[in-house]
């Protein structure tokens, strides 16, 4: 890895820049962006950690505003390790993955301290339940033999009335309630990956270890349209919320010792590393890999395509990592991330592209639904900005993927009925919100797939629907090119065939000629926008 | 007089059923069916009137008919050859406009005292309709001796006539005898809001269902393929319109059920099943509620189902057929209060029946509903 890498800038689109690179799901388009587009390229991977084991072991002895880790563990001492789930880091990372590296490190402290009730919790909220080979992976085999044969290394289960407490509420009247074994503990370490500037913080414990009785207080459409953005959180409204219970959770005695890590956006190995290039930089063999890739892809099968994507491991590794109080914990884990992701860019757009990838944190190992796609689109793409918007109030967003009407129906069951029930009726947020959110939360088949099969959960669709919701009060237009056109028009959006068409369909809600610009990512980048 | 005849033709017969296996509504062009001259009905007695159809629908069953595919069950209850059609509006002598309630029970075949049925009002369910001094036929469109609506001329018991309003059009009036069977089948209901309500199938009669269930305040959850169904079903009353690859999760999720495999462990109180396929009463079983009714609305031929479901759960399948005196009546205003008269789709002249039964028989595909044969142009009353 370069120790000199470059950071992030705007390219301005003239007559000799080659075609830009959109991702498009399982596969990639070249495009050819008109002359004076503007196209925002993520920095080249920070350095990494030379001995992260090292740092990790240097973080828990000298943590920030706290006693180092030994000296807070002693024996018959309940000890609770809850860490990040499936949805972090994307792509999932080579082995060893980070939380491996920093569980057994604590787990070595633990040892020496001579603490033997230790629970491992995967922080899901109300993900779907991690399988063996998913929590074999993020923790290593040693931490999966040692624990979950005798029950001890477990999924959190939100919906498990028998292990929840109710830690009161904040003066908002935001119920708290968490994983009682978490709350009830001597000591909660938390074992986090910050791969957006949005992870992190008090809302690792507030959401991830939370139920739905007090994930509504902040997953919800006002929330999410008063957050500008929630990639910013000290504008966002989402982590407010999370901070106020943060402070809940500490005024009822739950001791938290949260351990962040940052990673650099190395995010695709060989041979798909050229994704991450310039393209006036790729060699030959990147070409070659292109288009030999790009033709191979167009006549593989879906199923093959999604397998061969979703093997995709990241190269990326660990930036920093520090240990101690929350929240000056999380303050130097922000400005890592920053470091890494920031771009500045000088004012906004009116039609803002993006090329959608095969992965978002909520179909690892699975599909990308029509749902996930606009969520990654409106929710998270169009929110990775710092100040303004990339793109104006009534502007266009224009978005690159297949968008099937594709659905993993173990994964995302209730996803399926939201598609088919819900937004077929309305895509109004507010609307979906007041009329099916609870009888979807409360939807006893949802419930029983969530605690005892691998579903996301009977509300988890509204949520990523809420995602959305800044991002379809601001914007004049959504276009996506290459979806499936019943599938986009189900979401709202209207559907292109080409870029071209979509640009010309663009001009009819900004005006002849508008402003362009195209966000290069994945690797993510987070746009400065002044 | 002119008018489409069905004749017994085991070879055409033959025939039809393999054109209509290949395409539902083909048996029309090489089965018995044939437009012909033929010599008009005698009126059988002094309560007859003659009446000179000005619409006439074209039904599932006449399509079943005409395809080979109905059940044998109706051979000793129809008279060949007969003159199909009876959904009827016409004229009597005097020019006033009728709808002929086609059920041929006992007092319009002569016999008295007539059956225990027929004396309770339930004529539908009446045990002479091949007896008396009519030729067998469950209804007028089946039985040698009255002619049907696919023709400029038939013949209609006194007890059979229902006067046309004037604020019906013959449209509206039209689907007055489909709208009966629907009313007749809604009336199985206890009506309200209470429980849950499937309607499968979004036809005509499924339509009509809809309709007649939402005028007893039931706004079922309706089963339809094509747009134009899936707008007509939400019109007519439906709170909800689904995909037939939907309903088990639109049910489940209604009901707040939890599932065995496919099989849902609660479901709807009452299912109207319009379609009557294997595949419809199947997928019926799938939702119906414990202790629930499947109503089988829709004409059924042979199928084969799995019953287990219907044992271990203690469902009741019901067949509805047909109305009572009364639901016909009924089925005027549930007709006017719903406009049911927009569901005539298309109308064409006999000579043109052919085409007229492949658009009934694609009509859900095709954007329609009902398909009609009008008999109200000159040239066609003339003929």
């Amino acid at each position: 890895m370069s120790q000199h890498r470059r950071p992030g800038f705007v390219l301005e689109v003239d007559r000799s820049t080659p075609p830009t690179l959109f991702m498009h799901g399982e596969g990639f388009r070249l495009e050819r962006l008109p002359v004076g587009s503007r196209v925002i390229y993520p920095a080249e991977a920070l350095p990494v950690l030379k001995d992260p084991d090292a740092a990790i072991r240097h973080a828990l002895e000298n943590p920030i505003e706290s006693a180092p880790l030994r000296e807070l563990l002693f024996p018959g001492m309940k000890l609770t390790i809850a860490f990040d789930d499936i949805s972090l880091p994307l792509p999932p990372m080579q082995r060893p993955d980070v939380r491996q590296r920093v569980i057994e490190a604590v787990l070595d402290v633990a040892a020496e301290a001579g603490v033997d009730d230790v629970h491992i919790i995967a922080a899901l909220a109300l993900h779907r339940r991690m399988n063996e080979a998913e929590l074999r992976h993020a923790l290593g085999d040693r931490v999966y033999d040692a624990f979950a044969p005798n029950g001890t290394l477990y999924n959190h289960d939100a919906e498990d009335r028998d292990n929840l407490v109710f830690l009161g509420e904040t003066e908002q009247g935001e119920e708290v309630e968490i994983n009682k074994r978490a709350a009830e503990s001597d000591l909660l370490v938390y074992v986090n990956i910050n791969l957006v500037a949005m992870d992190g913080g008090h809302k690792s414990t507030a959401t991830g270890l939370a139920s739905y009785r007090s994930l509504r207080h902040h997953h919800n459409v006002k929330t999410m349209q008063d957050s500008r953005s929630f990639m910013d959180r000290h504008k966002s409204e989402l982590h407010s919320s999370n901070w106020r219970m943060g402070e809940v959770i500490r005024k009822a005695g739950v001791k938290v010792f949260q351990i962040e890590t940052t990673l650099n956006n190395d995010t695709f190995p060989k041979p798909f590393d050229f994704l991450q290039k310039r393209e006036w930089e790729w060699k030959a063999l990147d070409r070659a890999t292109f288009i030999t890739s790009s033709k191979a892809l167009e006549r593989t099968p879906f199923g093959i395509k999604n397998k061969i994507f979703q093997s995709i491991l990241a190269p990326h590794d660990m930036t920093s990592v520090q240990a101690g109080a929350i929240e000056p914990v999380h303050e130097l884990t922000t400005a890592k991330v920053h470091e890494q992701q920031l771009v500045h860019v000088e004012g906004q757009t009116d039609v803002l592209t993006m090329g959608l990838p095969y992965i978002c944190p909520y179909n690892v190992n699975s599909i990308m639904n029509p749902i996930l796609v606009a969520c990654l689109g409106l929710g998270y793409f169009f929110n990775l900005y710092r100040g303004k918007p990339l793109v104006r109030e009534g502007g266009v967003l224009i978005m690159s993927h297949p968008t099937p009407w594709a659905f993993n129906p173990v994964h995302h069951p209730s996803y399926i009925d939201f598609f088919e029930q819900v937004l077929s009726e309305t895509t109004d947020p507010l609307e979906i919100e007041a009329k099916y959110e609870k009888s979807f939360a409360e939807d006893e088949w949802y419930r029983h797939l969530y605690r005892t099969s691998y579903a996301y959960h009977g509300v988890h669709p509204f949520y990523m629907w809420y995602w959305c919701a800044h991002a379809l009060q601001h914007l004049g237009a959504v276009i996506i090119v290459g979806g499936d056109t019943k599938a986009v028009r189900r979401l709202g959006f209207k559907p292109a065939t080409t870029l071209r068409d979509a640009l010309e369909m663009a001009e009819d809600v900004v005006g002849r000629d508008p402003s362009i610009t195209h966000l290069h990512a994945p690797p993510i980048l987070l746009a400065d926008v002044t | 007089m002119k008018a489409l005849r069905f004749e017994r033709s085991l070879p055409r017969f033959a025939a039809a059923r393999i054109a209509g296996t290949l395409a539902p509504g083909r048996g029309a062009k090489v089965g018995p069916l044939k437009l012909v001259d033929v010599d008009a009905p005698e009126l059988p007695g002094p309560d007859w009137h003659v009446v000179r159809p000005r619409l006439a629908g074209i039904c599932g069953s006449d399509l079943a008919t005409v395809d080979g595919m109905s059940s044998r069950y109706f051979e000793p209850i129809v008279s060949f050859p007969f003159v199909p059609g009876h959904e009827v509006v016409g004229e009597l002598d005097d020019g006033s406009r009728v709808v002929v309630e086609p059920v041929l029970h006992c007092a319009v075949r002569g016999i008295d005292p007539v059956c225990s049925w027929c004396a309770s009002g339930q004529t539908n369910r009446c045990e002479r309709i091949a007896y008396g001094h009519l030729e067998p036929g469950l209804q007028s469109g089946f039985c040698e001796d009255t002619g049907g609506g696919w023709s400029t001329f038939m013949v209609a018991h006194e007890r059979q006539i229902h006067r046309v309003p004037d604020d019906l059009t013959d449209e509206d009036a039209v689907m007055v005898e489909p709208t009966a069977c629907c009313v007749h089948a809604a009336a199985a209901h206890p009506g309200g809001s209470d429980g849950s309500t499937v309607v499968l199938g979004s036809g005509t009669i499924g339509l009509c269902t809809v309709a007649a269930l939402a005028a007893r305040d039931v706004h079922p959850i309706a089963v339809a393929k094509h747009p134009e169904q899936k707008r007509l079903a939400k019109s007519l009353g439906a709170e909800t319109v689904c995909a037939p690859d939907q309903l088990a999760g639109v049910v489940r999720r209604a009901t707040g059920s939890l599932q065995n495999g496919a099989q849902l462990t609660g479901g709807a109180d009452h299912v109207f099943d319009c379609v009557g396929t294997s595949a419809s009463i199947q997928q019926s079983l799938q939702v119906v509620a414990p202790g629930g009714t499947i109503h089988l609305v829709g004409m059924p031929a042979t199928v084969s189902i799995d019953l287990t479901g219907l044992w271990h759960r203690e469902v009741s399948i019901s067949g509805r057929y047909a109305y009572t005196h009364a639901e016909f009546e009924q089925a005027f205003d549930v007709v006017r209060a719903a406009r049911l008269g927009r569901l005539v789709s298309a109308t064409y002249p006999l000579d043109r029946f052919t085409d007229a039964l492949q658009h009934a028989a694609e009509a859900g595909r095709r954007g329609a509903t009902k398909i009609a044969f009008d008999l109200r142009t000159e040239k066609e009353r003339n003929r």
